[in-house]
């Protein structure tokens, strides 16, 4: 049941009249409360909390929204110790949430990472947080520090993978956590967890871990208050692109994209929305009333994916600012799969020589059908993602990539793009 | 007459070492060259390579098959003394101890190389490819012996054979050098992807340095990640203009 | 139409380097895209072409193709 959609939520993120609320423990607990943390086993409880989070419908916000008490489920019945991993990597360059939430809310990632450990008779957590995200760290290690002051009885460490955007998927978390070797895993059955060593893996996004610890405070019902019957809750959203306040935004679930960025002033008309990430999907602008939630976007061809809203605007060029995404996303290949090695710098290559009116007649069913045939054959769902962005690109820029590919490319790629990326290393040999 | 029969019957062993002993060199060269025209991804279009596999693998047992005979009337000769343990143990024969020694060698690559493959599947693939390697040093080592141990070298014929087999090899070996094909590690280094994957040993590009969070601006809205500088964004389409002027 | 065990074929991605044998010894079920690499039909082998997917599993250099046993319509 949507409530009005301008209003300010504040569920994950609190403000005070001072700004956002200090994130110290002392802050923390005086606005949200203790919870209840065993530090033993006790099947009770755990059954308790187990029940609740899977009543509240809490899907993961790490990008697969997958239930997340469904993960609980392999991992409980494997009998052995667990350990229990917070996935704060944000390889997306267009999220600040998961910076947001160690920024101001650390407290809430932590209960949530402590309660799924006491469920689970886990007794170690680790944060990951990308080895270029410096503040997030030291914000992180504050927050253990004081945990650790006052009696935490769980070992909290903090972890620095590299900061690549493969890094953050789940396998490629784990392998590095085991072996160093940060590139993701072919996975045959996914119903068997990961593992680090010979203990289960039990990996949450920062923010579906925030969650938790909310819903363990205030039960089930009062989660699905706010969001929708099907996608309960709420969520942070980082809006960029063409407005006046970008940043990041505590939403309802179902709230429309075009409200979710009319609450950070859209400065013009905008030719459409990328959301859900670099591997995610554009949305045409006469779709902005779609409510932001997994189900209604997939039907309108797009997806949620890490809550990532970029409203491009008329003077940009949606084929320029797809082939610069299309572009930087092959670069941060892992290297291991052919058809993503070598199809995405294709697609990338087709989509440059589009951007600038200089393709060939084929062009449009070339990008098409490569699209098509890199997905699902790569050990990770990288490939998928570009496949996706790009043929949903050409779809909802359909007018104007025709135009591009007549050799009649549109000024908006001089434009200085609305996206930002990674910086570019100089040329490394990769030799060991 | 039974000397007379067993003067027959050691000329016809000695002619067994010989004869076998060239065939399997004849052999040994085909399966290597097979081996290394495999390797390079060579393909015909009507000639499979599963085929040129195929053909690779009972090329190999058949010189088994002639090696062995080569062997046992190397070891039942009578005229030069070769004991089967100067078969496996390398260098340990009384006649030409040192080019006998090094079919000796050539046979222990050899079966380092058929034991392995005939137990491929229960094996490690990265231990079965180490061990199949010794296969290069399997073919010079034969050749060596051939032409040392063997009795028949200066003949014109053999010396033909010998040429033969070794420009074959020489060749099938400049292909497997000369391989262009770009291998996925080239394409992620050069042209595909500019970037050095995550992994082990391998240095991880840094990021620009994080830029200080600022004021929230209003209920719950904050400001994300900072912006890059527009010199460090990805190559933009006008760039591509000035790579390819035409 | 029987309910029957058939194979499903799939390729280890990270394994694969391009060799391309199963596309020739299976190719009802594999074909090679532009870069040499295999594009798997994932519909079970029925019993007539087993032997030929068991063989495509055993030649491949790299062990990068993978037999799974489903049960499956044919």
């Amino acid at each position: 049941m949507t409530t009005s959609t301008l209003q300010a939520v504040q569920r994950l993120l609190h403000t005070g009249p001072g700004g956002p609320t200090d994130p110290g423990l002392a802050d923390h607990l005086a606005l949200h409360g203790p919870v209840a943390i065993p530090t033993g086993a006790d099947p009770a409880w755990s059954e308790v909390l187990r029940a609740e989070v899977a009543a509240s419908g809490l899907a993961g916000r790490g990008g697969g929204g997958f239930p997340a008490a469904a993960k609980w489920d392999s991992v409980l019945r494997s009998n052995r110790r667990p350990v229990v991993v917070v996935n704060a990597m944000e390889g997306e360059p267009a999220s600040a949430k998961d910076r947001a939430l160690l920024a101001w809310s650390p407290h809430l990632v932590l209960d949530g990472a402590e309660l799924v450990a006491a469920l689970s008779g886990a007794r170690s957590v680790v944060v990951c947080v990308a080895d270029d995200r410096d503040d997030s760290a030291r914000a992180v290690q504050r927050a253990v520090t004081e945990r650790r002051r006052a009696g935490s009885c769980r070992s909290l460490t903090v972890s620095r993978p590299p900061a690549r955007y493969v890094t953050g998927e789940e396998s490629a978390l784990v392998s590095w956590l085991e072996r160093d070797d940060a590139r993701p895993a072919l996975r045959i059955d996914k119903s068997v967890p990961l593992r680090v060593g010979r203990r289960p893996v039990l990996l949450h996004n920062a923010e579906t871990l925030a969650q938790v610890a909310l819903i363990a405070r205030h039960g089930a019902a009062w989660f699905r208050q706010l969001g929708t019957d099907d996608a309960p809750g709420t969520t942070l959203v980082t809006v960029s692109g063409a407005v006046r306040i970008p940043g990041v935004v505590e939403v309802e679930l179902g709230t429309p994209v075009d409200d979710v960025v009319q609450r950070c002033g859209p400065t013009g008309t905008l030719s459409g929305y990328l959301l859900g990430g670099y591997g995610g999907a554009w949305l045409a602008p006469e779709l902005g009333s779609t409510p932001l939630a997994s189900a209604p976007l997939a039907r309108a061809g797009a997806t949620l994916g890490v809550g990532i809203v970029v409203a491009l605007p008329t003077t940009s060029c949606g084929i320029a600012e797809t082939a610069r995404i299309a572009r930087w996303m092959a670069g941060e290949s892992a290297g291991q799969c052919g058809p993503c090695v070598f199809g995405l710098p294709a697609i990338a290559n087709d989509l440059e020589l589009l951007a600038v009116g200089r393709s060939d007649a084929d062009v449009l069913a070339r990008i098409d059908e490569r699209s098509r045939s890199v997905v699902g054959r790569g050990a990770c769902r990288h490939p998928d993602g570009v496949a996706r962005m790009v043929r949903s690109a050409l779809q909802v820029f359909a007018a104007d990539a025709a135009a591009h590919a007549a050799g009649r490319p549109c000024d908006g790629r001089r434009q200085p793009s609305v996206l930002t990326f990674p910086a570019e290393p100089a040329l490394t040999g990769g030799a060991s | 007459m039974l000397a007379a029969t067993s003067s027959t019957m050691t000329e016809a062993v000695w002619y067994m070492i010989r004869a076998t002993g060239v065939v399997s060199l004849v052999l040994l060269t085909v399966t290597t060259v097979l081996g290394l025209l495999s390797a390079a991804r060579a393909r015909t279009a009507r000639w499979p390579a599963f085929a040129q596999v195929e053909l690779h693998k009972r090329a190999t047992m058949l010189a088994l098959v002639f090696l062995g005979i080569h062997i046992v009337a190397s070891v039942v000769d009578t005229y030069v003394h070769v004991g089967l343990v100067s078969v496996i143990v390398p260098f340990t024969s009384s006649f030409k101890p040192f080019w006998t020694g090094l079919g000796a060698v050539a046979v222990d690559l050899l079966a380092a190389v058929a034991i392995s493959s005939a137990l491929r599947q229960r094996i490690a693939p990265r231990v079965w490819r180490g061990l199949h390697w010794m296969a290069y040093a399997c073919w010079p080592v034969a050749m060596a012996h051939a032409l040392g141990a063997g009795t028949d070298a200066g003949q014109l014929w053999m010396d033909a054979i010998a040429a033969a087999c070794t420009v074959a090899v020489v060749s099938a070996v400049t292909w497997r050098i000369g391989d262009h094909r770009t291998t996925r590690e080239d394409a992620v280094l050069i042209g595909a992807s500019t970037r050095a994957v995550p992994g082990r040993h391998r240095p991880v590009p840094r990021r620009i340095p994080d830029t200080p969070d600022r004021e929230i601006h209003g209920p719950g809205v904050a400001d994300p990640a900072g912006r890059t500088p527009a010199s460090a964004t990805a190559p933009t389409a006008t760039r591509l203009l000035e790579r390819d002027p035409r | 139409m029987r309910l029957e065990a058939g194979l499903r074929v799939r390729v280890d991605p990270v394994a694969c380097d391009a060799f391309g044998y199963c596309a020739e010894l299976l190719p009802e079920r594999v074909t090679l895209d532009e870069w040499g690499y295999p594009v798997v039909d994932g519909t079970p082998v029925g019993p007539e072409l087993v032997e030929f997917a068991t063989r495509a599993a055993a030649e491949c250099p790299r062990r990068a193709v993978l037999l799974e046993r489903v049960a499956g319509r044919h």
